[in-house]
């Protein structure tokens, strides 16, 4: 039987081994590993495979952004339709329900600063049932989904040891 | 001018890794798999609690025998993982990494003439040890057809009336064997039979992947004859903090705090800080590189028997013990070959005993990217002998 708990925690950091070393490396039978694999995605419990890419090491320009979106729920729906109409846009890469001061975390892609605040100024704010929108620029990225993108860590460990 | 040295430590043999380890050294762009411990990092959590102690100034000694919470939690942390219980002011002395604590044992429980069993193929220090400490040091040679595990025929082998102390090293370093509650009692049955000490280093107690580790101390009439040593370098990945711990009957701790307060005063008051951080919320950290470790240890299991280098399937710590007695060469003469033509270091299996001859030592302390391409460098090696 395939411990899924493990199974998904190995393949989170690395989704490009193959089912045969995923296998190995679980002590299980490829094929169930295969159908196990194959049963998450069913289930939307894995929704992707994506590649992790620092685009600010490329020539590609890229400008992200924070946005705090302040809502008025509507009766019957709360907050499920406006962040449908949200993240319909394929600018948005993210849209999150949140606690506290405010109500949407939308993150956004755009090519220059110009053009997310453009997003935010024609389509974001003029949604009747947005409230207020703050806007923050992403500067630099440390780390994201726990990889650490500015700095690579050598290992100083003595070569041999006993 | 007189002889400046003592005979003593001049007649002892200086460590083969440490020979190799020069050798080593001189190949540029060599990769290894050398290393006795582990890759990660200490977890952030206890390395921030260090941080933190220092920043409060808590610079200074602590009592002789270890910081009084970290002691409570060696003991809430033993009898949580073992079931074994231990009084925290009494039976608990916290130590200069495990390898302290066994030299303390030894000179604290050795007599001149005494002997002691040394299983091997194992660490590099117990023999080294037991001689500063005047004993004879006899030789247990664990057999590869036993998955290196130690035997009650074994030890009734080798057993004299001069026998005073087994030492007891599994989860082992270097060959990964274990010894599991069944193998424990019979083994138990003779050191209660021929009235023998116990030295059980389990500093690897967290690292077992099958079932969770069983320490000698838990099997009947064993406590009470028993000095069970742990640490924190293999469990937290804490090997540079250097602290560890012995925790045994009380008569043995007082004589063995006695040298320690003399020779040390205390362990580093910082590491012991952090210590306590680790023993308290460190068992997510602990499952995680547990699982890594055992990932890698299946992938290497795998590979090495695909490029046809025979090895048992080692269940504990982080290594691997293929033979490669097929090849016609003695492990020296392996290791050093496989360094200068694949630039892959491996320790030769006979810097842990002479049994150990014919093996070599692979350890996973590696992320698997690094073993693939150490794995690939083995194979063109073997494919090419």
């Amino acid at each position: 039987m395939v411990k899924r708990e493990e199974l998904l925690r190995t393949i989170d950091k690395n989704s490009r081994i193959s089912v045969q070393e995923l296998a190995i490396m679980l002590g299980e039978a490829e094929i169930d590993v295969a159908n196990e694999l194959k049963a998450l995605e069913d289930e939307g419990v894995i929704c992707g495979y994506h590649t992790m890419i620092d685009w600010s090491k490329t020539s590609i320009d890229k400008v992200m952004a924070l946005i705090e979106v302040k809502v008025t729920p509507q009766r019957g729906i709360g907050f499920d339709s406006i962040a449908e109409r949200i993240y319909k846009y394929p600018e948005v890469t993210s849209v999150y329900l949140m606690s506290g001061g405010f109500d949407l975390m939308v993150i956004l892609e755009g090519k220059s600063l110009k053009e997310v605040a453009s997003f935010v100024t024609n389509k974001l704010s003029p949604l009747e049932t947005v409230l207020s929108c703050s806007t923050h620029f992403i500067l630099q990225k440390y780390k994201d989904h726990g990889t650490i993108l500015t700095k690579k860590y050598d290992d100083t460990r003595e070569i041999i040891t006993p | 001018m007189k002889n400046p040295l003592a005979d003593k430590i001049v007649d002892i043999k200086p460590s083969g890794i440490r020979k190799f380890f020069d050798v080593v050294k001189t190949i540029d762009g060599a990769i290894s798999l050398g290393v006795g411990e582990p890759d990660f990092d200490t977890p952030w959590h206890i390395r921030d609690e260090g941080i933190y102690s220092l920043e409060k100034g808590r610079t200074f000694y602590t009592s002789n025998s270890g910081l009084q919470e970290l002691k409570n939690e060696i003991c809430t942390y033993t009898k949580r993982k073992q079931g074994v219980e231990y009084d925290p002011n009494s039976q608990v002395l916290v130590t200069v990494g495990g390898s302290e604590a066994i030299d303390l044992a030894l000179r604290a429980m050795i007599n001149p003439g005494d002997e002691v069993l040394i299983p091997q193929p194992s660490y590099v220090s117990y023999e080294p040890c037991a001689i500063l400490a005047g004993a004879k040091p006899v030789i247990i040679e664990l057999k590869e057809e036993n998955e290196f595990r130690l035997t009650a025929e074994e030890i009734l082998e080798h057993v004299t009336d001069k026998t005073k102390i087994l030492v007891l090293p599994f989860p082992n370093n270097p060959t990964g064997a274990i010894m599991e509650r069944k193998d424990l009692e019979s083994i138990a049955k003779v050191i209660r039979e021929k009235d023998l000490f116990v030295l059980s280093d389990e500093i690897y107690s967290e690292l077992t992947y099958t079932d969770k580790h069983v320490s000698i101390t838990e099997i009947e009439g064993m406590k009470e004859r028993t000095i069970l040593i742990n640490g924190f370098s293999k469990t937290f990945a804490m090997t540079g903090w250097r602290l560890g711990y012995a925790v045994g009957p009380k008569e043995i701790i007082t004589q063995m705090t006695k040298i320690h307060q003399y020779a040390i005063m205390c362990a580093p008051t910082t590491s012991q800080y952090a210590a306590v951080e680790a023993l308290k919320n460190g068992d997510d950290d602990v499952a995680m590189m547990r699982d890594e470790y055992n990932h890698r240890r299946r992938y290497l299991v795998n590979e090495l028997r695909d490029m046809g280098l025979p090895c048992f399937e080692p269940f504990g710590a982080f290594y691997i013990f293929p033979s490669i007695k097929k090849f016609g060469m003695s492990s020296d003469e392996f290791a050093t070959k496989l360094l200068e033509e694949e630039k892959l270091a491996v320790v030769p299996g006979n810097a842990f005993g002479d049994c150990g001859e014919g093996f070599i030592r692979i350890s996973y302390a590696y992320s698997l990217d690094d073993l693939k391409k150490a794995m690939g460098r083995l194979r063109k090696f073997i494919e090419k002998l």
